[in-house]
């Protein structure tokens, strides 16, 4: 009698961790599948001169994507320089206040921040940027990609530094050194492998954004470096590929759909290994 | 030559409106070791934190009467130049864990923003981690990270970095109560060996501790001071009915 139970009670505890590992399995699936495709179809076009040519018109053959790849090297870096100082230095202050009534009006406009839906983002962006200058241009995108990144930066900033010791500020108070360089000079320092990977995983989120693009950075089918002028940007080159009635273009999507899922991933693996390899021991 | 090094005048502290220390009158002398010896939250650490006003910190602090170090009015002047007057050892060791053994000695001048030169880094590296009894050990790692040392040793590094900057008190809060028994006797011959060149203020719940290593002791007792007086005569003839009970066990 008592043995059946026990034997009833072993089986279920079984059935459970292999539903618990099937379904874990199966969320894996879409991600496996997105590789599978991508690579399938992209990798065949991936060559030195698809990397390093320029678009061509239509019914010419060959070409390649090398002005997105540049454009969106150049919004990564735009994005980067006005998003971190202003994410670093929200994320200080709501971890040094996280009491107080401006620091919850801060962190609740993050959080709203955060769900703001991306095309949103870029209307807004034509707005104070393309509107007055009167032009689509890379900065238009560097702004509203850097407004994608902050909520993310902020997060992370504040989070780090709230699990920094609180011994470790009062050490550095103690030998007489002021307020703002124990932030500078300790806190920040320490806290440099959770800052430096919010960051990375804040720009594998915006490589990939299409949305505030369209009205922002806008594509150009040309090599261009000036920041006042469009410029293209791969998520963008997929967009304008993949609309297009020319199976070859199709290839071309592939192909660059394929070059931006390394690039994000490989922005994904370098924040993990940050996070793993500078980690801080206390 | 004795001379006076911190003077506490009447001194009383406050968080908001609950006063944790009351009137408190203390005299310590060069190179002698002062105890401050208490149950747990007599106000000791509050004491031992208004001397360099790390209280400060906590919002809603509040002092009257006055303390003195040397000639100087503590509250009368910036809190971070009185605290490079004043070493602090605290009760956890807390090394900076970016920097390197080396840079946590000379953390004083780097974070400060002093300039020396690089061999007269080095003759304070040397000579406060000789000060601290931790040079023979650690001699050929100085650019191995400070973390990387034991409990004891990183709380002797704490010491060499507090003695790096030539302090006129050094302050120890609790400094062996984190520590195994080893490395706790390792710090107590350490601040015997240090009273020869520095005036230290040592915050215990150690009866023993204070016996040992001290040369005068105050007893505290819910934020008053009961009885001060050289650490023989105390332990042995104490004054105090609540001194007597404390020392004997009866309470705390």
């Amino acid at each position: 009698m008592m043995k059946d139970h026990t034997t009833t009670r072993m089986i279920k505890d079984k059935a459970f961790r292999v539903i618990v590992i099937f379904l874990a399995c199966f969320a894996m699936l879409p991600l496996l599948l997105i590789l599978y495709y991508i690579t399938r179809n992209g990798i065949a076009v991936i060559n030195w001169e698809f990397l390093t040519q320029l678009p061509r018109p239509i019914g010419e053959a060959g070409g390649g994507v090398f002005n997105a790849v540049i454009g969106t090297g150049m919004l990564i870096i735009l994005s980067s320089i006005l998003a971190i100082p202003f994410g670093i230095t929200t994320g200080i202050y709501l971890s040094e206040r996280s009491e107080g009534k401006i620091a919850n009006i801060v962190r609740l406009c993050v959080v709203v921040l955060q769900g703001t839906p991306s095309i949103v983002i870029g209307i807004i962006a034509y707005i104070w940027v393309v509107a007055p200058f009167q032009s689509f241009s890379a900065i238009s995108g560097g702004v509203a990609l850097s407004t994608m990144m902050l909520p993310v930066i902020i997060k992370s900033t504040e989070e780090t530094l709230k699990l920094m010791p609180y011994h470790l500020k009062e050490a550095s108070l103690a030998l007489g050194v002021p307020y703002y360089k124990t932030i500078l000079k300790v806190i920040l320092p320490t806290g440099l492998s959770g800052i430096l990977t919010g960051i990375l995983l804040s720009v594998a989120r915006i490589t990939g954004e299409t949305a505030p693009l369209l009205f922002t950075a806008f594509g150009n089918q040309f090599m261009n470096w000036n920041l006042f002028k469009p410029i293209d940007s791969l998520p963008y080159r997929i967009f304008y590929y993949a609309m297009s009635p020319y199976p070859e273009w199709h290839t071309f999507a592939w192909g660059a759909s394929f070059i931006l899922v390394v690039v994000v991933l490989g922005f994904n693996l370098i924040a993990r290994g940050v996070a793993v390899k500078w980690k801080v021991q206390f | 030559m004795e001379s006076t090094v911190l003077k506490v005048d009447n001194f009383s502290a406050y968080f908001g409106d609950n006063q944790v220390l009351k009137n408190i009158n203390l005299e310590t002398s060069t190179n002698l070791v002062t105890a401050l010896m208490g149950p747990s939250g007599c106000g000791k650490t509050t004491l031992i934190r208004c001397v360099n006003r790390m209280h400060e910190l906590i919002p809603g602090t509040s002092v009257t009467g006055n303390m003195y170090l040397k000639d100087l009015d503590v509250y009368a002047m910036e809190p971070i130049v009185l605290r490079r007057k004043i070493g602090m050892v605290f009760q956890k060791p807390n090394p900076f864990p970016m920097m390197s053994i080396y840079d946590n000695v000379v953390a004083g001048y780097k974070l400060n923003g002093i300039r020396l030169k690089k061999d007269e880094f080095d003759n304070i590296v040397e000579r406060s981690l000789k000060g601290s009894a931790l040079w023979d050990e650690v001699k050929d790692s100085l650019q191995k990270k400070g973390t990387f040392l034991s409990g004891g040793q990183q709380q002797r590094l704490c010491i060499a970095r507090a003695l790096a900057m030539n302090p006129e008190i050094l302050l120890l809060d609790e400094p062996t109560s984190a520590l195994d028994p080893k490395s706790t006797s390792a710090i107590e011959e350490l601040i015997v060996e240090l009273k020869k060149t520095v005036t230290m203020l040592l915050v215990t719940h150690n009866i023993a501790q204070a016996a040992r290593v001290s040369d005068y002791t105050a007893f505290i007792y819910l934020g008053e001071l009961v009885e001060f007086g050289p650490t023989e005569k105390m332990f042995t003839v104490p004054k105090d009915k609540r001194t007597e009970e404390y020392l004997t066990g009866k309470f705390g």
